[in-house]
């Protein structure tokens, strides 16, 4: 018998290894693709264009500031405006990353019943397309800050942690992208979850300080929940970072704590996720 | 090192039948606790042959059942069966786009796939664009796409709209720059599912020929399904005959297409009282039997061969001028010919409750291909019966091994033998 070296063996199991990824690796340019189409499409055929990703994040702002600010009375730190806008940025970013992983499978059905790429690469495409969402988002809090700073000469100094902000972006885009993953491996069959998941998201959003400050429940026996959750940490480090050291709370513990949990997600995201890519299209 | 390229080793493939909810949620449960128990799946022992016109008793089917075969570099397959058969779940294996249930396929090098041409367009991208992405999909690389961008949208022939968002485009224009790129695919392995049934006839030929090219000058290995069995004559070589999910034969291409045809033809004596009517018709006369056979003594037909058509039919009342026909169509309904039994014969007086028999003989004058045969009867006071679609026969090219292709015509549907000359010699 001769030996034959086999470039590819297709079998019933999968296995998770590095070549996983390598392959992700080789089809870089189809990420980069996926990328641009994404944000290509979305302000076709609109006069305004890419302006919509400003007006967005603004008149949520606005209705924030009214309902919360003035009318619940929720106090801030900050102006709520710089507030609500660094929260809303954030908090925007998490969601959609998680919305849109989690319904991978379900919503490329077709495209990934013909032909066959990695699997991975659209929820990784939809974490980048959306960065840039958020980079443009944070660049009107940066405005905004900028103007506070030095029109209307607010107390505000950024701290040294801004140097956080990468760290702050992989944990938001890997709960993101971990949880979404998990979601979507988990409801190509049984789609109940997907119920849970759509409302779920907008009640997280009041169990993470966007609207109030963490320091508005400390002491309470709210705590401890609020901080169990992973996003807690950046919204607060954000607004220590560009803030002020004052106008959050900081500790080396709770990045660390989001920082494993985000890890462990990914983990375990990539790991069903593999497991159901080569047969969901039988179920989904 | 052998010259195999791709092995495939004791492949099968089950689905399961019905709705997803608790019932499979149930079996779910099951599958899972005797995991748990370091058992075998109890659902695999299960399953039933994939025979669509039975109703089984299982709630899942082998859409592919033990599938073994090597295909050598270079070579060029027509897989071939009925629908149903396993052909499409047998490419979608291969291109990963679903796992096997049991057993493993190997291959070496680059392998694409085309289960459908232009993957992954958007419609709000330009023609550009999309080359782009749609490439990128089949597995290209953004520098090999750039290289060729030029040779593509001239293949496609779409240079003027190729900056124009493709939901603009029509569809022929869509179909054909979809094409193209698929086309400029450089691997080892190509995969192809029936995609060349797109575009006009001139297109199609173009798609022929640089398949042809693919194979036979740049050594590729292609596997190609299709339902037409005169553009597998022409492209492969090789062809595997599938059948209910079992691989029945593999080797050479007129083999395969033989026994295709005569698993096909098995039914030459068609019971015509079993097909439902539709339509007006005359409830006391019936047309009961066709049986339809080739007067070379060949199981198979070939163009321009003599075929017999034997019709049976019984009324249950006193007709006295009865006119039986037939006619011939094509898979989307052009009919080619019509022949009714006035044409030299006169009208039948047709006795209640005797039974009938009228042969017709006929040469047809017609290209390879797919055709049906329908049948119908008239009288003085109107249709008696019309019977569309009885059954199919598949008409094969005469001479598979002449690839000149250019010296023969290939668009129109009938064969003449025209007499040429010339004149100012």
């Amino acid at each position: 018998m001769q030996q034959d070296n086999w470039s590819n063996v297709i079998k019933s199991k999968s296995t998770f290894s590095l070549s996983s990824i390598k392959e992700v690796w080789h089809y870089r340019d189809l990420l980069w693709m996926f990328v641009k189409r994404d944000i290509v499409t979305n302000y076709k055929q609109t006069v305004l264009g890419p302006l919509w990703f400003f007006i967005q994040p603004i008149l949520t702002m606005l209705m924030y500031v009214v309902i919360f600010n003035r009318v619940a009375n929720i106090e801030t730190p900050v102006s709520p405006v710089l507030f609500y806008l660094s929260g809303i940025a954030a908090w925007n970013y998490f969601s959609e990353c998680l919305n849109k992983t989690s319904s991978t499978f379900k919503d490329n059905a077709y495209i990934f019943g013909k032909v066959y790429f990695p699997r991975l690469i659209l929820p990784l495409s939809i974490v980048f397309s959306n960065l840039l969402k958020f980079a443009i988002q944070f660049s009107l809090f940066i405005v905004a800050l900028a103007y506070f700073v030095f029109i209307e000469k607010a107390p505000l100094q950024p701290s040294i942690y801004i140097l956080l902000v990468p760290v702050l972006i992989f944990i938001m885009a890997g709960l993101g992208l971990g949880l979404g993953m998990i979601i979507t491996s988990l409801t190509t069959k049984y789609r109940d979850l997907t119920f849970l998941v759509q409302f779920g998201v907008q009640l997280l959003m009041y169990a993470t300080p966007v609207i109030y400050p963490l320091s508005k429940v400390s002491g309470s026996r709210l705590e401890s929940f609020i901080l169990a959750n992973p996003m807690t940490t950046v919204m607060e480090t954000f607004r220590v970072a560009f803030l002020g050291i004052d106008k959050g709370v900081f500790n080396w513990m709770h990045i660390l704590y989001s920082i494993l949990i985000t890890l462990l997600l990914l983990l375990v995201g990539f790991y069903i996720f593999n497991k159901t890519e080569k047969t969901f299209t039988d179920t989904v | 090192m052998s010259n195999t390229i791709i092995k495939v080793e004791n492949v099968s493939k089950q689905y399961r039948l019905g709705e997803i909810g608790t019932g499979s949620l149930s079996h779910d449960l099951n599958r899972w606790w005797s995991r748990l128990r370091g058992k075998e799946d109890p659902y695999l022992k299960i399953g039933e042959t994939n025979d669509r016109t039975q109703k089984g008793s299982s709630d899942y089917v082998w859409a592919l059942r033990d599938i073994n075969f090597e295909i050598n570099r270079g070579e060029v397959w027509g897989v071939i069966g009925k629908n149903g058969a396993g052909k499409s779940t047998l490419l979608k294996l291969l291109s990963k786009v679903t796992s096997p249930t049991i057993g493993e396929i190997k291959y070496k090098g680059k392998m694409a796939s085309l289960l459908e041409v232009g993957t992954g367009f958007h419609g709000e991208l330009t023609g550009r664009e999309n080359v782009y992405l749609n490439g990128a999909i089949l597995g290209m690389k953004k520098k090999e796409i750039s290289s060729k961008i030029d040779e593509i949208i001239d293949f496609a022939g779409v240079e003027k709209y190729i900056d124009t968002p493709v939901k603009r485009y029509s569809s022929g224009m869509y179909v054909r720059l979809a094409f193209a790129v698929a086309a400029h695919l450089d691997t080892d392995i190509l995969i192809l599912d029936e995609v060349l049934a797109v575009g006009d006839a001139s297109f199609q030929r173009k798609c022929l020929g640089k398949m042809n090219d693919a194979a036979s000058n740049q050594g590729k290995t292609v596997l190609f399904v299709s339902h037409n069995l005169s553009q597998v004559q022409g492209l492969c070589k090789k062809g595997m005959l599938l059948e209910n999910g079992h691989l029945t034969f593999a080797g050479d291409i007129s083999t395969a297409i033989s026994k295709y045809t005569l698993s096909g033809n098995t039914n030459n004596l068609v019971n015509v009282s079993a097909i439902p009517r539709v339509g007006p018709r005359a409830d006391y006369f019936q047309i009961t039997k066709l049986q339809i056979k080739n007067l070379n003594n060949s199981e198979e037909y070939f163009e321009e061969d003599t075929i017999e058509f034997v019709i049976t039919f019984e009324s249950k009342r006193q007709i006295e001028d009865c006119v039986i026909a037939f006619s011939i169509s094509d898979s989307l309904g052009n009919t080619l010919i019509d022949c009714r039994s006035t044409e030299n014969y006169p009208k039948i007086e047709v006795l209640p409750n005797k039974q009938y028999t009228i042969r017709c003989e006929l040469p047809l004058p017609i290209k390879s291909g797919s055709y049906q045969i329908n049948l119908g009867a008239a009288s003085f006071y109107g249709i008696l019966e019309y019977v569309p679609s009885v059954t199919n026969i598949e008409l094969l090219s005469k001479d598979s091994e002449d690839n000149n292709a250019l010296y023969k015509p290939s668009v129109g549907m009938t064969i003449m033998h025209p007499k040429w000359q010339l004149i100012n010699n």
